[in-house]
């Protein structure tokens, strides 16, 4: 088991290096670039300003060198700095915000599981009965509404008409001053709507998977023979028929990390949540290529780290893959 | 169904009761959002009567993104330069009649050969830290703005600088090359403290987040991508202002702003044409909130790319300015909250020539004048043809702006009613920019411009701005205008001024380069407990320091 970890690690190198090399090159061939943004038809940007940039940030330079000047950089683990005015560095960028989105997007994975497992189960065990066909249509309405329509929806009717939860941002204007539980409480607060939202958006796919996979699960031989021999319906159903099912759910979660980052774009804009997918589009649209490198490498980063996770899952929950 | 039905169903209806317990625990309701408990004593009641006005309270308002830079000369977007405008000050400003008057700068003096400007500072200034405002934070500021390791954007009027000059504490001058009457505004630019940048790489300064300026505010807290707080600046030198706090937050999407404003989470808005129509007819939009409306410092217009046939011709972007309903658009696009324009000022100010050609929606002249060029329906397929070619062009459009891509669909409805056919290309802002503005590649585009202050219209309209990254990129050519630019820029008199730019307006009018369509208004939602609020051509925060909320009214309450 150790030696398969140590080798699929080692393996995440090449793919790595490779994620960069068309990143960079993708990411250069959208026309236009950051001086250009910056200058944005601005009567007051002056002539030499233009030059002192494309110098400051290596434009001038041919892109191979500048994906080489990249790389050494990134060799030292330094993503450099960010070529919006601030200048900061583009780890501290991402620093402030990843937390925020990688932290919303677990709850709401976590509840989303919670949730759509045993929706999924249980519709595929009472399998068109009345609870399967209203499951069905519920799960669906959710992933049908566009989601931002939803949001602005529900901050209407609970932040206004009902006046329970606050609109958007993470935290009051009197957050510092709220004792701890004050402040959870106002976090919670807060979190809640975004949350639920996401919640109810992605509970179709899960349970729709759960659903299938257990379907699939309890036609098979073996669940006949417990049957036969008199087991307990509950105990086939959580003992026997969920661990199976469950296989293709854990390689779903591994695949879901890139999509957690970019569904977070419309979101944290609505809910004015200070995130990555935010960070990531204005990136971007100013073209600020050293911090939109710095999040696509630790996006892929993840998305790899999931990847590996769930394959280790994987082999743990099934004996075939660990021996093969 | 089997127990395990209901075990779900106990599990959902525990964590709603927690969450609920959560929730009434935490105990603050909607219109708590004080700081501090107010303590009111009795010898304070006065206040509660009196109409005078008294010093509290706050203004929270909200900002498209987050600033990306307090050091306003080196950052470019508007959201660092609407929390700088609070933090800096310059040596001139603009009144609320849109004048040019002293502000950091009580006097000042032209030479008689005009290339010479001297300025008297002010003696009563100081910076946030406490140092006073003298000649050497002037000096170091223009030596600042020219330094090649300032990143600066905004360096060119001080690169026309030929000397800088100390006279003593509170004195300096200023001499130029040439004559260029520009110069005394662009001394509004935002003084810097030479005691904590000099000697040091500006790109590493801690200001450019923890700002020192000489201004009403100062920077009291920034909690990433969440919000800003200013708090008051006790010894700010005109008088202290009464708001005590000043509070952005960061709300990206308008739509979100909007249920904030309704919340009351955010006291002011600028709102669009839609909602300030449509969506504030409400009992809870209309006890709250006044709107404001006033001119707004920008027009749009239809622009030509002069260098391509067949839009070089005079006649042909006539015809096609007749083609154009400006009202149809004002009224169904903005519903009426726009006013048509005829030329680059604003309909209020000094500037604006009412006395050019109008083109007036008349879609008969416009087929007239299109038959002169020979332009006619000869094969009957509903379109004007000449030499066996169809009349078509492409208007080209950036993506995300809503009114330009519905600007141009009124245009296609239109100009097809004189049988020319119209497509509508969408681009992304940065690629519209690089590859068809900057290059020349587009025959009609739909856009803007701001309207600053001075009436200088060089970049935009001379000709040698026309290659490059200029900003004439539509090549407009006309020699006599460009000699009127140069003379407007040579000349300080503002009515020798108003007769130079009231010729261009009529040369450029009677040249058709653009369709000057509207100059829109802002439509500005503010909470009704502020008081002393004046609307005037520079729109409602040229008197911010004055504006005051009465004792009862006050939501926000500060330690002292």
């Amino acid at each position: 088991m150790l030696k398969y970890i140590i080798k699929r690690l080692i393996s995440m190198f090449p793919i790595l290096i490779g994620i960069t090399i068309i990143s960079f090159f993708v990411m250069h061939l959208a026309p236009g670039d950051t001086v250009t943004i910056q200058q944005s038809l601005n009567p007051k940007y002056s002539e030499t300003a233009r030059e002192k940039f494309v110098k400051m940030y290596n434009l001038d330079q041919p892109i191979y060198k500048q994906y080489l000047i990249w790389l050494k950089k990134f060799a030292t683990l330094d993503f450099g700095d960010s070529f919006s005015s601030d200048g900061r560095k583009v780890i501290d960028k991402i620093g402030d915000r990843l937390p925020i989105t990688l932290g919303l997007n677990i709850i709401s994975m976590i509840l989303i599981f919670i949730i759509a497992l045993p929706l999924g189960v249980l519709s595929a065990y009472y399998r068109n009965s009345i609870f399967d066909k209203t499951v069905t249509i519920i799960v669906f309405i959710g992933f049908a509404i566009p989601m931002f329509w939803l949001a602005l929806m529900c901050m209407y009717f609970f932040g206004i008409v009902l006046g329970w939860l606050p609109i958007s941002g993470l935290t009051s204007y009197n957050f510092d001053s709220l004792t701890l539980t004050g402040k959870i409480a106002d976090v919670i607060k807060h979190i809640t709507l975004p949350i639920a939202i996401t919640v109810f958006g992605g509970i179709a796919s899960i349970s729709r998977f759960g659903r299938t996979s257990t379907l699939e699960v309890l036609g098979q031989d073996y669940i006949m023979s417990a049957r036969a021999r008199g087991v307990s319906e509950k105990t086939i159903l959580f003992r026997y028929a969920l661990k199976n099912a469950m296989l293709p759910i854990v390689t779903i979660l591994g695949l879901s990390i890139p999509g957690l980052i970019g569904s977070s774009v419309i979101f944290e804009s609505v809910f004015s949540i200070p995130g990555m997918g935010q960070l990531f589009y204005q990136s971007v649209m100013m073209r600020d290529y050293p911090t939109v490198m710095g999040i696509l490498v630790i996006g892929s980063l993840l998305t790899l780290i999931g990847n590996l996770i769930a394959d280790i899952a994987y082999a743990y929950i099934d004996p075939r893959i660990r021996y093969s | 169904m089997s127990k395990i039905v209901y075990i779900i169903l106990a599990v959902i209806v525990v964590t709603v009761a927690v969450v609920a317990i959560v929730f009434l625990n935490s105990g603050t309701d909607k219109t708590d959002f004080h700081y501090e408990a107010s303590n009111t004593k009795l010898d304070e009641l006065h206040s509660f009567i009196s109409r005078d006005p008294i010093p509290g309270d706050a203004l929270a308002t909200a900002t498209i993104s987050e600033p990306i830079n307090l050091i306003p000369a080196i950052s470019s977007d508007s959201a660092s330069h609407d929390v700088t405008s609070y933090i800096y000050n310059g040596l001139v400003k603009y009144n609320k009649n849109l004048e040019l008057v002293g502000d950091l700068a009580s006097s000042w003096e032209i030479s008689d050969d005009k290339k010479e400007i001297t300025f008297h500072l002010r003696k009563d200034v100081k910076w946030h830290d406490g140092k006073p405002f003298t000649a050497k934070d002037v000096e170091f500021t223009y030596r600042f703005m020219i330094d090649n390791l300032t990143p600066t954007s905004y360096d060119a009027d001080f690169r026309l600088v030929d000397s800088f000059e100390v006279i003593d504490n509170y004195t300096v001058k200023v001499r130029y090359k040439t004559l260029f009457s520009p110069a005394l505004n662009s001394w509004g630019i935002w003084m810097m403290p030479q005691h904590l940048l000099d000697g040091k790489l500006v790109t590493q300064s801690a200001l450019q987040r923890n700002p020192i300026g000489t201004g009403p505010y100062k920077l009291l807290s920034w909690s990433e991508g969440d919000s800003i707080h200013l708090a008051v600046n006790e010894d700010y030198f005109e008088s202290k202002p009464f708001l005590e706090r000043i509070i952005f937050r960061v709300i990206p999407d308008t739509a979100t702003s909007f249920l904030e404003l309704l919340n009351g989470s955010i006291d002011t808005m600028s709102l669009s044409a839609m909602q300030a129509t449509k969506q504030t007819d409400m009992k809870r939009y209309k006890e709250n909130y006044n709107t404001y409306s006033y001119l707004d410092s920008s027009y749009t217009y239809v622009g030509f790319n002069l260098r391509r046939a067949p839009f070089d011709n005079q006649t042909l972007r006539k015809a096609l300015s007749y083609a154009t309903p400006k009202k149809d658009i004002i009224t169904g696009i903005l519903f009426d909250r726009a006013e048509e324009s005829t030329g680059p000022y604003k309909t209020d100010t000094i500037w604006y020539n009412k006395n050019v050609e109008r083109y007036d929606y008349n879609p008969e002249k416009a087929k007239a004048l299109l038959k002169e060029l020979g332009y006619e329906d000869s094969d009957n397929d509903g379109f004007l043809d000449k030499k066996g070619k169809k009349f078509e062009f492409e208007i080209l459009i950036n993506q995300g702006n809503k009114v330009r891509s519905q600007i141009a669909e009124i245009l296609q409805r239109a100009y097809k009613d004189i049988g020319i056919d119209v497509t509508i290309r969408v681009v992304e802002w940065s690629t519209f920019l690089s590859e068809n503005i900057n290059k020349g590649r587009f025959s009609v585009i739909v856009m803007g411009w701001n309207i600053v202050q001075d009436p200088d219209l060089f970049d935009v309209w001379h000709s040698s701005r026309c290659d490059g990254n200029g900003l004439n990129f539509i090549c407009y050519k006309n020699d006599e205008v460009d000699k009127l630019l140069i003379e407007g820029r040579e000349t300080y008199d503002v009515a020798q001024r108003q007769v130079i730019y009231n010729k261009i307006q009529e040369l450029i009018a009677d040249d058709a380069p653009y369709i000057f369509l509207y100059t829109p208004y802002a439509n500005i939602a503010l909470n009704k407990r502020f008081k002393n609020i004046e609307p005037a051509p520079a729109g409602l925060k040229h008197n911010l320091i004055n504006w005051y909320v009465r004792k009862l009214e006050q939501k926000y309450y500060f330690k002292q």
